[in-house]
């Protein structure tokens, strides 16, 4: 059934993104910004295929310029004061969520009479004006390269997701600095001439995929005094080939992962790496952060997916010279370039695995009574190897959002199936409803091994407690993921700030980090002024051989307080800094970015700081790519 | 937050109650019987003591001790474990609420008869409420009798909060039935000398780290280790104090709460035992019939008793940029850990500053302050007339009126009633000590103990014993106000010794005293110079001394206060000197402790006779153990390791280089210690 309900949605998808793409290119025969798309030369493999990626050139006409995701979609309270989620392209979209008001008042203490509306369109006074090269953008247009230096262009690249980006945009604060234009490479080579032509007239160049960074990693330094040229991969986003008879693909870096997955579908393909902010990431950016998918567990992280990759730096382009699977040749000069943040030079061309579509998908859930309990079963899965494509544990109280979540049920029948499932959980099995946890569990093979390892997975989990709990609970948990980031903007409309963060951490101290880093937000919180208790949440979200990744959820209702953002930015250094002490990493996925800078000598040692400063001088002397990211 | 000022968190408006009124007014029994449902940490569930065992042995800690053990010794791992478990049951408390009301019971009748009050701050308990919901508490009293031993258990029981299970010393288990009632109250054994027993070191730690890790109970311990026989504090011991603090710096816990807790007594119940001791009679073996036999004492008066339970320390604010929990990121945690030479350091300075908020509010009695002054005119007067003379009662009042003020304007903290008229309280208060300070035609003495009945004549020596027996009792109430004084009168007496008034000079021998005396009065380390500040203003405040930028100067007026702070010192000094003398007599070359001691003693007997010493403070061998601590430390002796006994090696040249600084015929020398 959930196989199904995938491949009609996926059907759905598909014909919408069809008549978006269409729209698209319309917009781009009007040719208002008076520049000429210019194709690339056709490649060695003859692909000349049209570029029909999801992500155009002006993405402020599809996307929020303030808030995440969609135009069309968001959350909002209506006038019976019942949250709905708007647009057509999700799930969730067109639902009303009766329960979500009560839980988002009771849980934040707000109301929804306190609004704190965002500034609706970008008043063009706040952004500096652009500091071009002109000799730079000479050259630049000889090229036919596209370009362009707008507000709302540059502004738009001028942020990642961080709060205090979205909460600045929403504010309509000021900018010290961002991008001074923007330029749309269709191809490897002109991202060559652009780094030739930056190099050679002393430009600073800033990569840009997706723009789902949550470290400042996009953030202008405000101390560079160079022209910031914002290099924005969207537009090369094909797969110039597929083999498959060694099951590769070689794609252009700027594909986003829905498009990519789209595509490689198409042919029957995936490549299985599904960070949760796949919709709008690109595949440049997941190697640029060392990115983590949710079904890493069959797929591997990206540093596993990866076969080749081709980067241009100002020293030239690096790559390897074959596709051998393994190799030994002195250190893997690709781990140089993973998690190089934009510091290095711009990922152009990737050659990654993949895998035919998966025949059957299954998606299951686990409840058990208590955190604890839980992380001893994902323990225990990891140590039989036998965790399915995706295994999570949520806390007590992401359980409850999840539920908040749950759009108005139609038929009597399954209220009172509902109801039935909740009396047997918590007056039959004795679990405490503010005390239980649940599992998100997702299966994929062919379907008589992913009943087999259901059944194993199930039995592991009752030895600890845990009472399988259908199939519903699981999905509705990995929709929290995707809409965790709407629903901030939902909240930052009515006094609530909220952020995520991550970690990974050796199993004896998953509990421990846990009860910690909740323990020291609450306190902090409470030390610096703020008024309502703030809510700390967490998930196991990844499972290895040795430890977990961890992934937190805080958010607050700042009323009161005379600079929120400010105070939110303290409790998070708290926060990390309580991680580290209990044995926790700077960053299982999301990266170092300006962030967590602080405290990379004490994360790899002064030695291993020198030896990142001493790659970056030999390949980027001048410092053209001067995002000033990890160091 | 607490670090600071006031340490103790003391407030004017903290009130003492006196919970025996309670209990003089209703029934006992009913006190005993009540119902009792205290809330424990994070409402942890009670863990018997069969489960906490079980936890402990089953840790895998514990087992992996028990295989390298069994490695080294080549026994089998069956064996290992079997011993581990053998420790435990020696060890494990067995807290049983029936007996805990028992023991409330017969408390109740004791405390009556021997104490006037048992005044509590009821402002602390509550206090100790709230921080015991919030994360594991450590009950940390300062120990200066037995009778510390299971007041808190009773203070707890009677206001509902968790009762504690308390580090105790094997000897008390030793003793018949005593042994099993403390053990059913919650006290568990602790070996006195475990030196490198690697498998009981692993027991008791993970025994301890459990208790704080499931936060059932509160633990109580006594960070001095010992029972203070000198009623001064004691140095930290810090074994106790690192195994309750892992479970913090190892992240299992979010926080640890430390409650200085400070009990004083007007009279504390073993005083002439604890003089016997210190001069050399043997302390006797704690056994059932000593303590039935020492139920005579019961007939006496003990007056009043403080209990005040300080503000709680948040080891985590304390701790903050002291100690990097990262350290622990690198080794499972599971295994056991050296910790670095920071988080030692920051290990015994927090020691040292739960030590320094224990003194800071404990509560003085009127007769602390009538000792300092008895003991002065006793060392001043010639042995020979001192018996018909004594010190005039008026002379005696006038004087304790004065000191009064000082040690109010030090910030001391005194039980002195406004009500009735002052003389009558100093006569009440002294009237608690008669066995030793009698008031006789208006003039106070000292008694000596009187000897066997038909004995003959003692020698002249036993004279001095016997003298001595008495002084060091007083001395020993007089120590219990120490603290109050010492920092002003080490400046009192670098400004006296240096003869400079250059602040350079003066500060430099201050430390000099501070680094010499730091077994017999604990400071806190690195804090040398907020010490000689917070003395020199307190001294300025009283007049005794004015400070500029570059000059701490003595004026005149202040010579009152200025020579009655150095008479304070004195006795340390010429003790300290005393054994220096000996140290560096010819014959004495390597030495045991053992050696030592009566060697000292023999000595300063011998100046006392001649008079070329006058305070026997000397005799008492806690301080000789103290000197010979001090001068290890400051590497004055050192320590040859041989068989059994430790033995020693005085460096002659450098020990008469320390008593001739100390005297100030040599200026300090500048190479400072970088603990202070």
């Amino acid at each position: 059934m959930a196989s199904n309900n995938n491949s009609s949605d996926r059907q759905r998808i598909a014909q919408q993104r069809l008549s978006r793409i269409a729209a698209h290119l319309h917009k781009h025969e009007d040719g208002n910004s008076g520049i000429i798309a210019k194709e690339c030369k056709i490649d060695a493999t003859g692909s000349t295929e049209e570029n029909k990626g999801t992500v155009p050139r002006k993405r402020q006409e599809i996307m929020k310029w303030n808030g995440w995701g969609y135009s069309d979609s968001k959350f909002l309270f209506n006038k019976k004061g019942q949250a709905e989620f708007t647009g057509k392209r999700y799930r969730l979209s067109g639902m009303t969520l009766p329960s979500l008001q009560d839980w988002f008042e009771n849980t934040f203490g707000a109301s929804v009479k306190h609004k704190s509306p965002a500034t609706p369109v970008l008043n063009a006074s706040v952004v500096p004006p652009p500091r071009l090269n002109e000799a730079f953008v000479e050259n630049l247009k000889a090229t036919g390269i596209p370009f362009s230096n707008e507000a709302e262009d540059r502004v738009f690249r001028a942020h990642g997701h961080c709060l205090h980006e979205i909460f600045a945009l929403r504010e309509g604060k000021k900018f010290e600095r961002v991008p001074d234009m923007v330029v749309w490479p269709n191809c490897h080579n002109d991202v060559v001439k652009i780094v030739e032509l930056a190099c050679k007239h002393n430009v600073c160049l800033i990569p840009y995929g997706g723009g789902t960074s949550v470290t400042s990693a996009l953030e202008c330094p405000p101390e560079e005094t160079r022209c910031i040229v914002s290099l924005d991969t969207s537009q090369m986003n094909r797969i110039l080939w597929l083999d498959e008879n060694n099951l590769v693909a070689h794609v252009e870096a700027g594909i986003i992962g829905q498009d990519l997955e789209r595509l490689l579908n198409e042919s029957g393909y995936c490549t299985g790496h599904e960070p949760d902010s796949m919709e709008f990431s690109s595949l440049g950016g997941w190697v640029a952060t060392r990115a983590s998918g949710m079904k890493k567990n069959v797929y591997g992280n990206i540093e596993d997916l990866v076969i080749h990759i081709k980067a241009v730096t100002p020293r030239g382009v690096i790559e390897k010279s074959c596709q051998g699977p393994r190799t030994s040749t002195g250190p893997d000069i690709h781990h140089f370039i993973l998690g190089s943040e934009g510091t290095l030079g711009v990922v152009t061309e990737v050659t990654m695995k993949i895998r035919p579509i998966p025949e059957y998908q299954k998606y299951g859930s686990v409840v058990f009574p208590k955190f604890e309990a839980g992380v001893a079963c994902l323990r225990e899965v990891a140590k039989q190897r036998c965790a399915p494509a995706s295994i999570r544990l949520m806390d007590n109280k992401q359980f409850h959002f999840g539920h908040a979540l749950k759009p108005q049920v139609s038929s009597i029948f399954t209220h009172f199936v509902e109801g039935l499932k909740k009396f047997y959980i918590t007056k039959l099995k004795g679990f405490d409803p503010h005390q239980l946890v649940v599992a998100t569990l997702l299966f994929e093979g062919d379907r008589e091994r992913v009943l087999q390892h259901e059944k194993q997975v199930y039995d592991i989990a009752a030895t600890f407690g845990g009472l399988a709990a259908g199939e519903d609970n699981g999905q509705r948990g990995y929709l929290l993921t995707f809409v965790i980031a709407y629903l901030r903007d939902l909240g930052m409309d009515y006094c609530v700030v909220a952020e995520s963060f991550e970690t990974s951490v050796p199993w004896d101290r998953v509990l421990d980090l846990c009860q910690n880093v909740k323990e020291r937000i609450i306190r902090e919180c409470k030390e610096r002024g703020v008024q309502f208790q703030p809510l700390t949440s967490c998930r196991v979200t990844q499972t290895y051989d040795s430890g977990a990744c961890i992934y937190f959820y805080f958010a607050f209702n700042y009323r009161g307080l005379a600079d929120p953002v400010h105070t939110y930015e303290q409790v998070e250094h708290a926060a990390r800094e309580e991680i580290l002490a209990n044995g926790g990493s700077l960053s299982h996925h999301h990266g170092v970015g300006k962030l967590r800078k602080e405290w990379m000598k004490d994360s790899i040692s002064n030695v291993g700081v020198g030896m990142l400063k001493s790659v970056k001088e030999y390949v980027d002397p001048e410092n053209i790519f001067g995002n000033r990211n990890l160091l | 937050m607490t670090t600071c000022e006031d340490p103790s968190g003391y407030k004017q408006e903290d009130e003492f109650m006196d919970i025996l009124e309670e209990r003089r007014r209703s029934s006992d029994l009913g006190h005993a019987l009540r119902t009792f449902t205290p809330s424990p940490y994070r409402g942890a569930p009670p863990l018997s003591a069969g489960a906490l065992n079980r936890m402990v042995l089953e840790s895998q800690y514990l087992r992996y001790v028990t295989k390298e053990v069994a490695m080294e010794t080549g026994e089998s791992v069956d064996l290992v474990r079997e011993e581990a478990s053998g420790i435990l049951d020696e060890m494990s408390q067995n807290l049983q609420l029936g007996f805990i009301r028992l023991l409330g019971f017969t408390l109740s009748k004791v405390f009556k008869r021997l104490f006037s009050h048992i005044n509590i701050n009821q402002e602390g308990l509550n206090r100790l409420q709230q921080a015991i919901q919030e994360s594991p508490v450590i009950l940390m009293p300062n120990h200066r009798s037995y009778v510390d031993f299971l007041v808190l258990s009773y203070i707890l029981f009677t206001y509902d909060l968790p009762i504690p299970v308390i580090a105790a010393g094997i000897p008390l288990m030793d003793m018949k039935m005593v042994g099993e009632i403390l053990r059913r109250s919650g006290a568990f054994f602790i070996r006195r000398a475990i030196g490198s027993d690697k498998l009981y070191w692993a027991v008791l730690s993970e025994y301890v780290k459990t208790i704080v890790r499931t936060g059932y109970a509160p633990v109580e311990f006594y960070v001095e280790g010992l029972r203070s026989r000198t009623l001064k504090s004691l140095t930290p011991k810090l074994g106790m104090m690192h195994m309750v603090l892992e479970p913090f710096f190892k992240g299992e816990v979010y926080d640890i709460t430390l409650v200085p807790i400070s009990i004083s007594y007007d009279r504390v119940l073993e005083e002439s035992l604890l003089a016997h001791e210190l001069l050399g009679v043997p302390k006797p073996r704690e056994t059932t019939m000593g303590l039935l036999k020492a139920r005579r004492v019961l007939e006496d008066d003990y007056g009043s008793m403080h209990v005040y339970f300080g503000m709680p320390l948040s080891v985590r604010q304390l701790t903050k940029g002291r100690v990097d929990r990262c350290e622990y990121n690198l080794l499972p945690r599971d295994l056991p850990q050296r910790p670095s030479v920071e988080t030692q350091e920051c290990v015994s300075w927090l020691a040292q500053q739960v030590i320094r908020v224990q003194e800071q509010s404990s509560i003085l009695s009127p007769w602390s302050l009538m000792a300092c002054l008895v003991l002065q005119d006793h060392q001043n007067t010639d042995p020979g007339e001192e018996q018909e003379k004594g010190l005039s009662w008026e002379l005696l009042t006038q004087r304790t009126l004065w000191l009064k003020g000082l040690a109010i304007s030090f910030g001391a903290r005194l039980d002195w009633p406004e009500q009735p008229p002052e003389n009558q309280v100093m006569a009440s208060s002294m009237a608690l000590h008669s066995s030793v300070i009698r008031c006789h035609q208006g003039r106070v003495t000292l008694l000596e103990e009187e000897g066997p009945v038909g004995a003959g004549p003692f020698t002249t020596e036993e004279g001095v014993v016997r003298r001595a027996r008495a002084v060091l009792m007083v001395a020993a109430y007089r120590n219990q106000a120490l603290h109050v004084f010492i920092r002003p009168a080490m400046v009192a007496l670098a400004i006296h010794t240096t003869r400079s008034s250059q602040r350079e000079d003066i500060y430099s021998y201050f430390r000099f005293l501070l680094d010499l005396f730091s077994n017999d009065f604990i400071f806190i380390t690195g804090r040398s110079s907020q010490d000689f500040e917070e003395a020199c203003s307190l001294l300025r405040k009283c007049g005794a001394v004015q400070t500029s930028q570059q000059e701490v100067t003595s004026p005149e007026e202040g010579q009152r206060t200025t020579s009655f702070l150095r008479a304070l010192l004195q006795p340390f000094i010429d003790a300290y000197q005393v054994v220096f003398s000996h140290l560096c007599l010819e014959d004495v070359e390597v030495f045991t402790e053992r050696q030592m001691v009566p060697a000292v003693r023999s000595l300063a007997t011998k100046l006392l006779l001649s008079g070329e010493l006058t305070s026997c403070d000397a005799l008492s061998s806690d301080t000789q153990k103290n000197v010979l601590s001090a001068l290890l430390r400051l590497g004055a002796v050192t320590r040859l390791r041989t068989a059994e006994h430790s033995e020693f090696r005085a460096n002659k040249p450098a020990i008469s280089r320390l008593a001739d600084t100390l005297a100030g015929r040599l200026p300090v020398q500048t190479a400072p210690n970088p603990r202070l």
